[in-house]
């Protein structure tokens, strides 16, 4: 059975519609991701699981109960805000104890509970220290084990790394993730990162001005999205003008390719399409370099070099747009210049229809 | 070079009459002239055998304590309803609120006392705490709602999320945290109330509060120096609690984290 189940969920402020029918299902010890774009209405949605704000319409189940009129305190969730909104006036231990003054436990207990808590999220021994006192990485650790001291059954999380630098980001994705798996409850998290849902979820909601647009595994989502919108929002996708008859396409600048079902995440339909290719599915060929792939000529327009990769912008003869086309610099692999000749192998299965 | 030597003049102008008076309140003499006569502490001693001296001190205590609890209460619902909630008419029911502190205190005082008399109410010291607190209220409202605006709201959802009640909630995160400016607004408050003449004037009955029985003694020339004595020693409480009342604002500051934004002293 799903610990969270939506349906028909709609929320209005005002006149601003800012959830306009959210169905959603979610297991049991799942990390499940919210993402996308600023404004879309993940926060909103979060807070509507945990208690924050009421729906417009539509019912909220958790585990199987029904939310209506449950306030966020009797809810079996726990946020983890995105400013972690740490008691400023309270000591570490303080904070993660916070949660428990109303439990049945003993003093002991407690501060047992609260150590245990604060070396899951490797804190042990920092109780005594002033909560003004830590660092930013340091408050969100604290936040996490504030709110996974009351075993909640589901752990909300906004945006909780977007405050962090670049390096600290990426150590707190892998230990999120770690720490989820041990202590198996669900994690949803918002952000607006693709990277870091795809890095951390186990399924992913790509959410579009109130909208679930996608609702998938990371793989998926990368591979098939059913929509421009949502290949676009993830990673990076060139879109070529195509047209589709029976099970072939034929693909302006690229030629003819026969296509199956699963290529079509949106369904298919014969008539005009637009067909998208990630970039690091085609791949440019070095003078006189053979291969046994589909092949197509262009000219490179831009070129733009990362260190490990180089990004070609090529423009395919015989139509106006240009595909981008990532390159890994291996060692003795010539960098083409902007102007020089390219020539593109490809794959049918690499291509994506959408309507 | 010539706006710093405004400033100078601006602040001499400003408190040199302030300086005056604990020279003369040390003065042996009853005639407040130069040059001084000698040193004698006579005036202050002469402060607690005038029993109509020590009664408008206790009604000036009860009046500006009272006014300093509701003026803080009142801003207290104010200032977090202001920072918490939109609603319609926000804006004018602030201004509204904050237009004491830009009217001359002679019409508020006129005004209130029409209405009092026309309502047949006696007047007395709660007619005057009924107009300071109006008075305070502004003050009270500017110096709790930088403590509210300073305060993350999420910290109060944080406790209700963590299973706390609202109320246990106010009492546990909210309260603690807006406790410095709660003290720097009864502090502040106290001393506007402790000093105001006009409307005290107007309003009191037959118990006068502090400003408004040394008025009436100036009229007695032997009484004078007792008056810069008792002038003296309110002017350094008042400076003492000012200062309280920023010591407290600052710290308050310090424990939210936020970025000192101004503030009355
Ligand atoms: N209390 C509110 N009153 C009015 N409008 C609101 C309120 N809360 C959110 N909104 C609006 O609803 C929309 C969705 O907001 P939400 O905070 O859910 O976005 P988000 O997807 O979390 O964006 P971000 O990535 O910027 O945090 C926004 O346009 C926002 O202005
Ligand atoms: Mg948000």
């Amino acid at each position: 059975m799903s610990i969270i189940s939506l349906s028909g969920v709609q929320k209005h402020f005002g006149d601003y519609h800012a959830l306009r029918g959210i169905d959603l299902e979610i297991a049991g010890g799942e990390f499940f991701s919210l993402l996308g774009p600023s404004g879309c209405g993940k926060t909103t949605l979060l807070r509507v699981i945990a208690g924050f704000e009421d729906v417009s319409e539509g019912t909220v189940l958790l585990s199987g109960r029904d939310m209506e009129g449950v306030p966020a305190n009797r809810r079996p969730t726990n946020m983890v805000f995105q400013s972690y909104a740490i008691f400023p006036h309270l000591s570490v231990a303080e904070n993660v104890g916070f949660g428990l003054r109303r439990a049945a436990m003993s003093r002991g207990e407690k501060a047992a509970a609260v150590e245990e808590a604060l070396g899951m999220v490797g804190l042990a021994g920092y109780g005594a220290r002033k909560a003004n006192a830590l660092s930013g990485g340091q408050r969100q650790r604290v936040a996490l084990a504030r709110a996974l001291i009351l075993k909640p059954k589901v752990l909300l999380l906004d945006e909780p790394l977007s405050a962090l630098d670049k390096k600290l980001r990426e150590q707190m994705q892998a230990e999120l993730r770690r720490l989820q798996r041990s202590v198996g409850i669900t994690f949803i998290l918002v952000t607006h990162d693709q990277e870091e849902a795809l890095i951390m979820s186990d399924r992913i909601a790509v959410m579009f001005e109130g909208r679930i647009a996608q609702l998938a595994d990371p793989q998926t989502l990368y591979r098939r999205p059913v929509s421009r919108q949502v290949a676009q929002f993830i990673g990076m996708m060139s879109f070529l003008p195509g047209r589709i008859a029976g099970a072939e396409v034929t693909v302006a600048g690229l030629g003819r390719a026969s296509v199956e079902d699963d290529q079509c995440p949106a369904g298919r339909a014969d008539g005009d399409v637009s067909v998208g290719i990630r970039p690091e599915l085609l791949s440019l060929l070095a003078p006189g370099e053979d291969t046994d792939r589909q092949l197509a000529h262009g000219a490179v327009t831009e070129r733009t070099y990362y260190g490990d990769m180089t990004y070609y912008d090529v423009a395919l003869d015989g139509t106006d747009a240009e595909v981008t086309i990532s390159m890994k610099n291996l060692p003795g692999r010539a960098v083409l210049e902007r102007g020089d000749a390219a020539r593109v192998a490809w794959d049918a299965r690499s291509l994506v229809i959408f309507p | 070079m010539t706006l710093r030597v405004y400033a100078i003049l601006y602040l001499v102008f400003l408190y040199a009459p302030i300086v005056l008076l604990p020279i003369f309140a040390f003065n042996d003499a009853t005639v407040i002239a130069f040059p001084l006569s000698g040193f004698t502490t006579e005036w202050f001693r002469a402060i607690p055998e005038t029993p109509a001296l020590i009664r408008s001190v206790q009604t000036s205590l009860v009046v500006a304590v009272s006014s300093a609890l509701l003026a803080t209460l009142l801003g207290l619902c104010t200032a977090r309803a202001g920072a918490r909630y939109a609603f319609p008419g926000k804006r004018p029911v602030t201004g509204f609120i904050m237009l004491p502190l830009v009217l001359p205190e002679i019409i508020v005082a006129v005004a209130l006392l029409v209405v009092l008399l026309a309502l047949g109410l006696p007047l007395g010291p709660w007619t005057v705490v009924l107009g300071h607190t109006l008075l305070c209220t502004p003050f009270a409202v500017a110096i709790l709602g930088s403590s509210f605006n300073n305060f993350d709201p999420a910290l109060e959802e944080a406790s209700y999320d963590l299973g706390e009640s609202r109320w246990a909630t106010f009492r546990l995160v909210t309260l603690p945290l807006v406790m410095p400016g709660i003290v720097s607004s009864l502090l502040i408050s106290f001393t506007i109330s402790l000093d105001e003449f006009i409307i005290a004037f107007f309003l009191t009955g037959t118990e006068p509060t502090l400003p408004v029985y040394l008025w009436g003694q100036l009229r007695f020339p032997q009484k004078i120096p007792v008056v810069m004595a008792l002038g003296t020693i309110l002017v350094a409480l008042s400076v003492l609690l000012l200062s309280v009342a920023e010591l407290f604002r600052r710290r308050g500051l310090a424990r939210t984290g936020a970025k000192d934004t101004g503030g009355f002293v």
